[in-house]
């Protein structure tokens, strides 16, 4: 592999990010930027079936949760470790995404949208009447007591965070740049168009909400050991789904890093807002943020950049 | 005997209790020009929408190069060689017009042509029909007329053996049309068998060999451009008794 920028960067904010843990040793720095985290995540598995191919849908978050609670079942029955935890989440999200994406898939635009958003609501009800999960009154979950070469598991957790946030932000920028990527644009440009220059549409759109949700999984896995204590009202949370479509949408939808802009942004002046003001505040700055935007720069930050980078050529050209 | 291309036999397709394609039957040589014509809603474009994949139908069945495909999605008619281009141009609008011929040649034409070098190929379909400067424009922004071209370009670009030609010329100017008729031949004279739907009379009976024509779905002509324009149930079909 050619060791471009890219991968330089990664490796950067990978050991940047390890030394942190041993310079630092507030925890809440490492509560803040797990969320964050978070967030570029599943920001970023959104993107791939809303931004990529074109396929708004709010149910994305819905998987979230799946992760969530695949690792709340998984440890009560078996105590399994973290990377099995993390595994088993992303293997079963992403079969749960293919098996949607099968059944919706054939529906387009504003039809599509709301049948994923049905599929969350589904997930939420069999989580709230699963009583070996704690239900509707939700279940307390242990962090291990080993934390690695960590000083505490809120460091390990938030490293774990840093490495599945440049893992899926890999995947998407190889996604964006490959064949499959290509194919994906196509579809969103147009399906039928598509479909007649030889893009197997129903495939790729497959493979787009299978690794959407198996990305949305992973990011829930590690979720329990977060918060210790998950009822449905946390893992299915509004802010967190919203922030998930808003996050893309704020930084740019066609580009592998709007999203990760996007979340950057976002989740910064989040959880300024909720260390300075009021956490209640969150879902009010997604939304005045997510107006603003729609309006003023329909294509995200990296629009205005692109733009204003078109105008300064056409000034000096 | 020519070898044959494509051989619908018996297609019937129905929408509902309308039934838009009653028993045709059609056949193409390799590199014929065949013209589709008949009054609006013959079933013109419910055929090339059967042909292509777009559609499946009801009944009878679809061969192209002597293989069954009545049953194949579109993307794999493609992969075979069938092309097309849409009455209402579809560019991939976000992606410049070279870029929207990168798509067939990454995946239609991925089997059969050379991997390396796809800006390269679709430059040079750009510079056959005479489409270059054109190349690095955004394709949603272009002309009625140059996103026509775009249309046949993209469709060149999937490396068909047969290319469907919806209604390429309507609403053209007269120079433009000739434009357009030119980019066909050329793509003709590759080898390319084309079946033509076409409003426009005096393109169809310049460029054409042979002519089919549809009314309410049936097939009632089929011959030379000279025999089909003085049949008698042609004439009735367009004018009326």
């Amino acid at each position: 592999m050619k060791l471009d920028k890219f991968w330089i960067s990664v490796l950067v904010i990978l050991i940047a990010g390890f030394a942190f843990t041993k310079i630092a040793d507030n925890e809440f720095y490492f509560f803040t930027t797990y969320v964050v985290l978070q967030g570029l995540i599943m920001a970023v598995a959104w993107n791939i079936l809303g931004g990529f191919t074109g396929y708004v849908n709010f149910g994305s978050a819905g998987f979230f949760a799946v992760g969530v609670y695949t690792t709340v079942a998984l440890n009560k029955a078996f105590g399994l470790p973290l990377p099995v935890l993390l595994l088993a989440a992303g293997v079963i999200c992403g079969l749960l995404g293919l098996a949607a994406g099968y059944l919706t898939l054939r529906l387009k635009g504003v039809y599509f949208a709301i049948a994923t958003l049905a599929t969350a609501l589904v997930f939420e009800t069999i989580v709230n009447n699963w009583k070996y999960v704690g239900g509707a009154a939700g279940t307390y979950v242990l962090q291990p007591k080993t934390s690695f070469i960590f000083d505490n598991y809120i460091e390990l957790l938030f490293m774990l965070m840093l490495v599945l946030a440049v893992v899926a932000t890999a995947i998407s920028r190889y996604l964006s740049s490959s064949r499959i990527g290509q194919g994906l644009t196509a579809i969103r440009d147009d399906e039928v168009a598509a479909e007649c220059m030889g893009v197997p549409t129903l495939k790729l759109k497959l493979i787009s909400t299978t690794t959407m949700g198996a990305l949305m999984g992973i990011a829930g896995a590690p979720f329990p050991f977060f918060v210790t204590f998950v009822d449905p009202v946390s893992a299915f949370a509004l802010v967190i789904a919203v922030n998930s479509i808003a996050m893309p949408m704020i930084g740019g939808t066609a580009v592998w890093y709007g999203p990760v802009i996007g979340a950057l942004l976002l989740g910064a002046i989040q959880e300024t807002a909720t260390v300075t003001i009021s956490s209640e505040l969150n879902l009010l700055i997604v939304g005045v943020m997510l107006v603003l935007f729609i309006t003023l720069a329909p294509r995200g930050i990296v629009g205005l950049i692109e733009d204003y980078k078109k105008k300064r050529e056409a000034k000096s050209g | 005997m020519a070898e044959t291309v494509l051989q619908v036999t018996d297609l019937t397709k129905r929408f509902g209790g309308f039934v838009a394609l009653d028993t045709v039957n059609l056949h193409l040589d390799k590199g014929e020009r065949l013209g589709l014509i008949g009054p609006n809603g013959s079933g013109k474009t419910t055929m090339i929408n059967c042909i292509s994949g777009s559609l499946f139908n009801d009944e009878g069945k679809v061969e192209f190069e002597g293989q069954d495909i009545t049953a194949l999605p579109a993307h794999k008619r493609a992969h075979m060689g069938i092309a097309r281009s849409f009455q209402i141009p579809k560019p991939f609008k976000s992606m410049t017009v070279l870029e929207n011929l990168c798509i067939p040649l990454e995946f239609a034409a991925w089997d059969r042509a050379d991997h390396r070098h796809i800006s390269e190929q679709a430059m040079d379909i750009l510079e056959t029909i005479k489409f270059a400067e054109r190349a690095h424009e955004n394709s949603g922004s272009l002309t009625q007329v140059d996103m026509r071209k775009l249309e046949l370009a993209r469709a060149l670009a999937a490396k068909p053996t047969l290319l469907v030609s919806d209604e390429a010329m309507a609403g053209l100017s007269s120079s433009e049309v000739d434009e357009i008729l030119e980019i066909l031949m050329v793509l003709n004279e590759q080898g390319v068998a084309v079946i033509m739907i076409e409003h426009i009379m005096r393109a169809v009976m310049r460029y054409c060999e042979r002519i089919v024509v549809l009314d309410a779905g049936k097939k009632i002509a089929d011959g030379s451009p000279d025999d089909v324009m003085k049949n008698p149930e042609v004439e009735r079909a367009y004018l009326g008794e």
